[in-house]
């Protein structure tokens, strides 16, 4: 998307605190009926609210309302909130449930998830040695390939997969939370997590790999 | 089978332990035996460098920005819930 970026307002300095706890200070600002300090916790949180409503939901308008009445909840909850959790955590448990009965009204109709096995079995031998083992990426493979062709691929491969185990990739590794957010924001087991997180990472890696021996 | 040498895991069992591993999440004794495996298999450590370059690259992924349409909706969301409060 080429939409000019959304500028912060400049008074309101939070780069040089932690994150969740310029979340917090955001949030006091917001309670005590300040506009700006709400633009900014939106700017904040928009990217991952969006990629997130993005895995459930069919269309890219209809994962901006998701978003949306997010937003329009957690004002209405504000005073609920009691930080136990991280602000980024409560909101996305929010937008994960406007968003699962949003995605269920529109009965989307996922890929199943056949590639069970982290890398194809044909290239193990009967002992379960590598008959064809991974050549190491060279150094230059991003100069060489682009930087944007490897992010298409990424991206590529990350709509292609299930929608739990998308979710579970974008919020751990485009994101960044730690494994027990992405626990609580998704309702998951720890193991769970785990699962499909190794499913999402095996997939992204195989096809890094495919478009990189094409290019070799 | 010494209690000192840690039994020897396939490269197929390996790959599937990758993520557990990287997340931390391997007890003390399979941790070993894949840090043990990764030493004597130049093909399993390629594979563990390729994980970890896949991460480092879908980590990179460009933010969307917020659309100035976007932005006017949020302030209407704003002003409603505002009107809400003060109705209180």
């Amino acid at each position: 998307m080429s939409t000019p970026q959304f500028r912060r307002p400049r008074w309101i300095r939070t780069s040089h605190l932690d994150p969740a706890d310029a979340d917090l200070r955001l949030l006091e600002r917001l309670r005590s009926g300040d506009e700006e300090a709400f633009v900014t916790l939106v700017g904040r949180h928009h990217d991952s609210m969006l990629r997130l409503a993005r895995t459930f939901v069919h269309s890219h308008a209809v994962a901006e309302e998701v978003v949306q009445e997010t937003w329009l909840g957690v004002l209405r909850g504000i005073d609920r909130f009691e930080g136990r959790s991280s602000l980024r955590t409560w909101l996305l448990a929010i937008l994960v449930n406007r968003a699962r009965s949003t995605g269920t009204r529109e009965a989307r109709s996922f890929p199943s998830d056949t590639a069970l096995a982290a890398v194809d079995p044909s290239r193990f031998d009967a002992s379960g040695a590598w008959s064809a083992p991974p050549q190491p990426w060279s150094e230059a493979v991003e100069e060489r390939l682009g930087a944007a062709s490897l992010r298409d691929e990424i991206l590529a491969a990350l709509t292609g997969m299930p929608e739990r185990q998308r979710a579970v990739v974008m919020l751990r590794d485009v994101d960044g939370l730690r494994s027990d957010e992405v626990c609580q924001v998704l309702a998951l087991t720890p193991a769970n997590e785990r699962v499909l997180l190794h499913r999402g990472r095996s997939r992204l890696r195989q096809a890094l790999e495919t478009r990189i021996e094409a290019t070799a | 089978m010494s209690l000192l040498r840690p039994a020897e895991i396939p490269c197929q069992e390996v790959v599937e332990l990758v993520t557990d591993y990287l997340e931390g999440a391997l007890s003390r004794r399979d941790r070993r035996r894949f840090e043990h495996h990764l030493a004597g298999c130049p093909h399993c450590t390629a594979y563990l460098q390729q994980m970890r370059e896949t991460l480092r690259l879908t980590g990179e992924l460009v933010p969307e920005d917020l659309s100035p349409e976007m932005q006017r909706e949020f302030g209407e969301i704003y002003a409603r819930w505002r009107e809400e409060r003060g109705a209180d």
